[in-house]
């Protein structure tokens, strides 16, 4: 399982006033602590900063960088923005992200294909939000050709079904969880990740439900997730799901980690 | 008393019960309007303030709504211009290039329970469908959301055309989105900003209010 943690996101106030005054300390310690707790990548996002993205997520790539050697989800939806903060990392990041909406899937397309970087596939074209797994699979299809074609390799990217919120459509959920299934069987190599909060929009205790539906979608066979890597709870579930998925060998990754005092 | 009956039945989102009610109250000879105001509305009203103080969710909204749909849908052909003048229209849509719509939707169907006739223009937007839109049906609110840092600028792009147009002065301008602030709304000249759905509502209604004399 690789977990990309979300908290560098300047949707998030804190974020946003640390980027704004430049508040190198306070990144780099969020970004270190992710890493202590596992994870694969740290996503860093500037979205809220409207005009100056791209010096922004430059500052971010450079300023996380300086302190840790996890490859970077460089979370854009502004190729010039992108094409800049990709000058200025180190190692091989994780675009995130480009989408089947034809504006978005031309301008990012040869960006991402320049970059030989992995890319996050968002299911989604112009045809709008999808309701149906069906409807997933077929923007997936248009996207992993689209993307093969490019010179991308099957291994490079990770199709995100796209969540919605179980509050306005209780079917939301498993449309998302047959869609990974489907997707993992129809693109043999290709990754599935999603993230966990759009699930439990508008309900109570929304942990809970994140929680329960990021283990469906493991046994879905998600293999990546966008997080909070410092939720104890939830990356101890993710670390006894995968030995029960059969995919501990021995169990020792869960012994270890129960040794390592990183269980609750 | 059966209009109170009428609001508890909304407010605990009994569409089939709501209707029932309904009829008996018109059968029983009340005036529509007092049907409409002191039993729907007054359940909504209670719902909406139950969902500001997190004392209930979404689906409890929504059923909410769907039971105020089922008593209006009664009461509509009895009321005066169809009922369709007793709330504000609020025009509703996604920016030009942005198909992002869960928030839209969202704050779509609070507005709705909340009373107001939303015309929802859907995703992907022109600044030119939104103003034909506000004229025709005469709107006294545009509600705008953008959920991309590059569809942003969108907003402030329409804004912008419905100055060029003459309107801007008698219509709110709302917006919302993810990657949208307080501080940006401001600096486009947005009328308000409301960070998810349920504080839409406030904000229509705060907007639409009368200023307070001094």
């Amino acid at each position: 399982m690789q977990i990309v943690g979300e908290l560098i996101n300047t949707s998030r106030g804190a974020v946003h006033t640390a980027v704004d005054n430049l508040d190198a300390a306070f990144i780099q310690g969020l970004a270190a602590k992710q890493v202590e707790a596992g994870a694969d990548y740290v996503d860093v996002n500037a979205g809220t900063f409207v005009g100056k993205e791209g010096d922004k997520l430059c500052w971010l790539v450079e300023t996380v960088q300086a302190r840790v050697e996890t490859p970077l989800a460089l979370d854009t939806p502004d190729p010039e923005a992108l094409r800049r903060a990709l000058a200025v990392h180190r190692g091989r990041p994780l675009i995130n992200s480009i989408t089947g909406e034809t504006g978005r899937w031309e301008t990012m397309l040869p960006v991402v294909a320049e970059a030989k970087a992995a890319v996050i596939a968002l299911c989604l074209d112009d045809a709008g939000m999808p309701q149906s797994a069906a409807d997933r699979l077929r923007v997936a299809g248009k996207l992993v050709r689209g993307l093969e074609g490019a010179g991308v390799s099957m291994e490079d990217i990770y199709l995100d079904p796209l969540v919605c919120p179980v509050s306005t459509d209780t079917s939301a959920a498993l449309a998302a969880l047959e869609a990974i299934g489907a997707m993992r069987r129809e693109f043999p190599g290709v990754h599935a990740i999603c993230g966990l909060s759009n699930v439990s929009y508008g309900l109570p205790k929304r942990r809970l439900l994140n929680n329960a539906f990021c283990l469906l979608a493991m046994q879905q066979g998600l293999d990546a997730v966008l997080l909070d890597p410092l939720d104890r709870s939830l990356i101890s579930l993710i670390q006894a799901t995968q030995t029960l998925l059969g995919k501990d060998e021995y169990c020792m990754a869960y012994i270890q980690a129960v040794r390592e005092n990183r269980l609750t | 008393m059966l209009l109170d009956e009428i609001a508890r039945s909304v407010s605990g989102g009994q569409a089939v019960q709501t209707s029932r009610l309904v009829e008996q109250a018109l059968a029983d000879g009340l005036e529509p309007g007092s049907v409409l105001n002191d039993g729907l509305m007054a359940g909504l009203t209670v719902i909406g303030e139950r969902f500001k103080r997190n004392d209930c969710y979404i689906p409890e909204v929504l059923l909410a709504a769907k039971a105020m749909h089922a008593g209006m849908s009664l009461l509509r052909p009895l009321l005066a211009g169809g009922g369709e003048r007793l709330r504000d229209k609020i025009v509703l849509g996604t920016v030009e290039s942005d198909i992002h719509d869960i928030g839209k939707n969202l704050v779509g169907m609070m507005l709705e329970g909340a009373g107001y006739r939303v015309i929802d223009l859907g995703v992907n937007v022109p600044a030119g469908r939104f103003l034909a839109a506000l004229e025709e049906h005469a709107a006294p609110v545009l509600a705008m959301s953008a959920l991309l840092s590059t569809t942003m600028p969108r907003l402030q792009a329409t804004i912008a055309e419905l100055e060029k147009a003459g309107v801007r002065e008698r219509v709110k301008v709302l917006v919302g989105g993810a990657p949208v602030t307080r501080e940006y709304a401001q600096r486009i000249g947005a009328d308000g900003y409301a960070p998810e759905a349920a504080s839409a509502v406030d904000l229509v209604r705060d907007l639409l209010a009368p200023a307070p004399t001094v």
